[in-house]
């Protein structure tokens, strides 16, 4: 009692404190029931899969990572299916960033009318689904689709697309790039919160349009292209939908993106434990991507506060 | 006097006034805005002249734009004679509305006890939802689906609903950076008066968050009526299907043939979608920039 006194290990929480902190609790325990059973749990029992070959029906057997070197000695299609994902990722970020970063400053200007253009090219990005996925699979059509009749009109025999192993990649990659709008607005939002005072400055300095928007805009909107882009990726490499209704990871396996891969083993060949150490490269390569992008981001995001 | 105000306007060359420049600027942006907004708003024009047209004219080259005749019949023959449409909007409905419920209700209750409640470890948590948001659903879909399945929820909705229940990290993250946003004298005027931490909540945040839970109820929807991955995992009966999951599998079998109907679904489909984005565009702006900017 008298040690209890004299060295307090915590300071006592008076009633009403511990009551809040009680209804604190309370208020985020449906967040915590769904963290272990949807979300915690689930994390763990995939690590735990991942290291067993199991089919979801047989008893579960232990093999370490044999899986992990299953996929770069027996699975046929795994180099292909990274391959094709990286592909998807890379041109559909590279190029969604550009065209976003471009209409943004487009929708920043000051003319009558812009706020419809910015309607018009916002919306497309949220109307995605089995529906959209279709309606690009009659844009597609290599006969009648609008995209090749299109083509035809300024002299040129379209591909075959979506029929094509050549060329139902970049049917994808054009297809997310009718979604840029989302990206657009969100870089809209960094141009107009650049503070004016910054290019009054450089005006007074004698600065040009060019060099305004070089020693400016640039480097105040570059941590939010920096956030388009880490966003970007991470989503590019889930893409699924799209693959599913439109190819089925066809012609052969030229669409066959990681996700895809993972969802047929899974849930269509029952390898649970194999498609498990799928689930886990595809995190790891999320977060190894996005690390990277955090390391090499520092040589070009500027940040006001440094 | 006047002289002294026109002297200036004369030492200008016309291309460097400022009337001059804006309309150059006009010009510029308008030559570069209008044929891409074209092109994006195209593929929504071509869906809709598609559903409107006979078979006979979507096959013909080159192809047409203007249906002649003009097949409204379409949207009625689409939804009902091969795949019973008005079953999976049924279906569909009460999946999202279930949805927006369930997540208004957790997210709120999760955002609220993080913008305004003092607690140990609460930061910790904090940071953990944020964490969540990273994980990739891919990483949990297989114990999630060997969860559901030990439980006999396949076949039914409960692997759909029952989630939205406990917290989506993203809107608990847009309700408490709103909540944030809502000046603490009010609580503690209300605390004052005897209201409890609960009451605080119903009467004094939640009415002034409306535009924040009406950007959730959006997305939410938007989310849910879109969903497909988790139909097409869990849902085994035809006549269980969700919007998503039917028109997936009328493609699968009429899709070679009869585009015109599928045009016409497809429309159906998507126009709630779009009737909701004007109606809520600005949430939706406000929502982007709430967490995506400020975060």
């Amino acid at each position: 009692m008298a040690q209890a006194l004299s060295t307090p290990k915590k300071r006592k929480l008076s009633p009403l404190q511990r009551k809040e902190e009680f209804e604190f609790y309370l208020s985020i325990l449906p967040w915590i029931i769904g963290f272990i059973f949807f979300t915690g749990g689930p994390i763990l029992a995939s690590m735990f899969f991942s290291l067993t070959n199991w089919t979801g029906l047989t008893t579960i057997n232990f093999i370490g990572i044999q899986n992990y070197i299953a996929m770069v000695t027996t699975d046929n299609e795994f180099l292909t299916v990274i391959f094709n994902t990286f592909y998807y990722s890379i041109a559909s970020v590279i190029l969604g960033t550009i065209g976003s970063v471009v209409v943004a400053l487009l929708m920043n200007q000051k003319v009558p009318g812009i706020n419809i253009f910015r309607t018009i090219y916002y919306l497309p990005s949220v109307t995605s689904g089995v529906a959209i996925a279709i309606m690009f699979m009659w844009l597609f059509n290599p006969q009648l689709g609008l995209i090749n009749y299109a083509l035809s009109l300024v002299g040129i025999q379209g591909p075959l697309w979506l029929a094509s192993s050549q060329w139902s990649m970049p049917a994808l990659i054009l297809m997310s790039l009718w979604g840029i709008g989302g990206n657009m607005i969100v870089l809209l939002a960094g141009l107009q919160g650049i503070p004016d005072h910054l290019y009054e400055a450089a005006r007074i300095d004698g600065a040009n349009k060019i060099q305004e928007f070089l020693n400016v805009t640039i480097p105040m909107l570059s941590p939010v292209i920096f956030f388009v882009m880490v966003i970007s990726v991470i989503g590019s490499f889930q893409i699924f939908d799209n693959v599913y209704v439109m190819t089925r990871g066809g012609p052969g396996d030229s669409t066959r993106v990681l996700v895809y891969h993972l969802y047929q083993n899974a849930f269509e060949y029952q390898k649970m434990g194999y498609a498990s150490a799928l689930a886990w490269i595809l995190f790891l390569i999320i977060m190894g991507l996005t690390f990277l992008q955090f390391r090499f981001g520092r040589s070009w995001v500027y940040y006001e506060t440094e | 006097m006047e002289k002294a105000l026109v002297a200036p306007v004369q030492s200008i060359p016309w291309y460097k006034t400022a009337k001059f420049r804006k309309t150059t600027q006009i010009i510029l942006v308008y030559a570069l805005v209008i044929p891409g907004g074209a092109v994006l708003i195209l593929p929504f024009l071509w869906m809709v002249t598609t559903a409107l047209k006979t078979q006979k004219q979507i096959f013909t080259f080159p192809p047409q734009f203007i249906p002649n005749p003009v097949m409204w019949s379409n949207f009625v023959e689409g939804w009902t004679k091969y795949v019973p449409f008005t079953r999976y909007l049924f279906n569909t409905l009460e999946i999202v509305t279930n949805n927006i419920i369930g997540n208004l209700f957790s997210c709120v209750l999760a955002a609220y006890g993080f913008a305004r409640l003092k607690a140990r470890g609460k930061e910790i948590i904090f940071y953990m939802v944020l964490g969540t948001m990273m994980i990739p659903l891919w990483v949990t879909i297989i114990p999630q689906y060997v969860l559901f399945s030990r439980l006999h929820w396949t076949n039914t909705y409960l692997p759909l609903m029952v989630p939205a229940w406990f917290g989506w990290p993203f809107f608990i993250f847009l309700l408490r950076q709103f909540f944030m946003s809502i000046p603490r004298d009010l609580d503690d005027a209300a605390r004052i008066d005897g209201a409890s931490t609960w009451g605080i909540l119903w009467h004094i945040i939640l009415p002034l968050s409306k535009p924040a839970l009406a950007t959730v109820a959006v997305f939410a929807f938007i989310g849910n009526w879109n969903n497909f991955l988790g139909p097409l995992i869990y849902i085994r009966d035809t006549d269980k299907y969700t919007l998503a999951i039917g028109l997936q599998r009328f493609q699968g079998i009429y899709g070679n043939v009869q585009y015109h109907y599928m045009m016409a679904v497809a429309t159906i489909i998507v126009l709630p979608i779009v009737i909701v984005f004007f109606l809520a565009q600005n949430l939706f702006v406000k929502g982007i920039v709430m967490t995506g900017i400020k975060g």
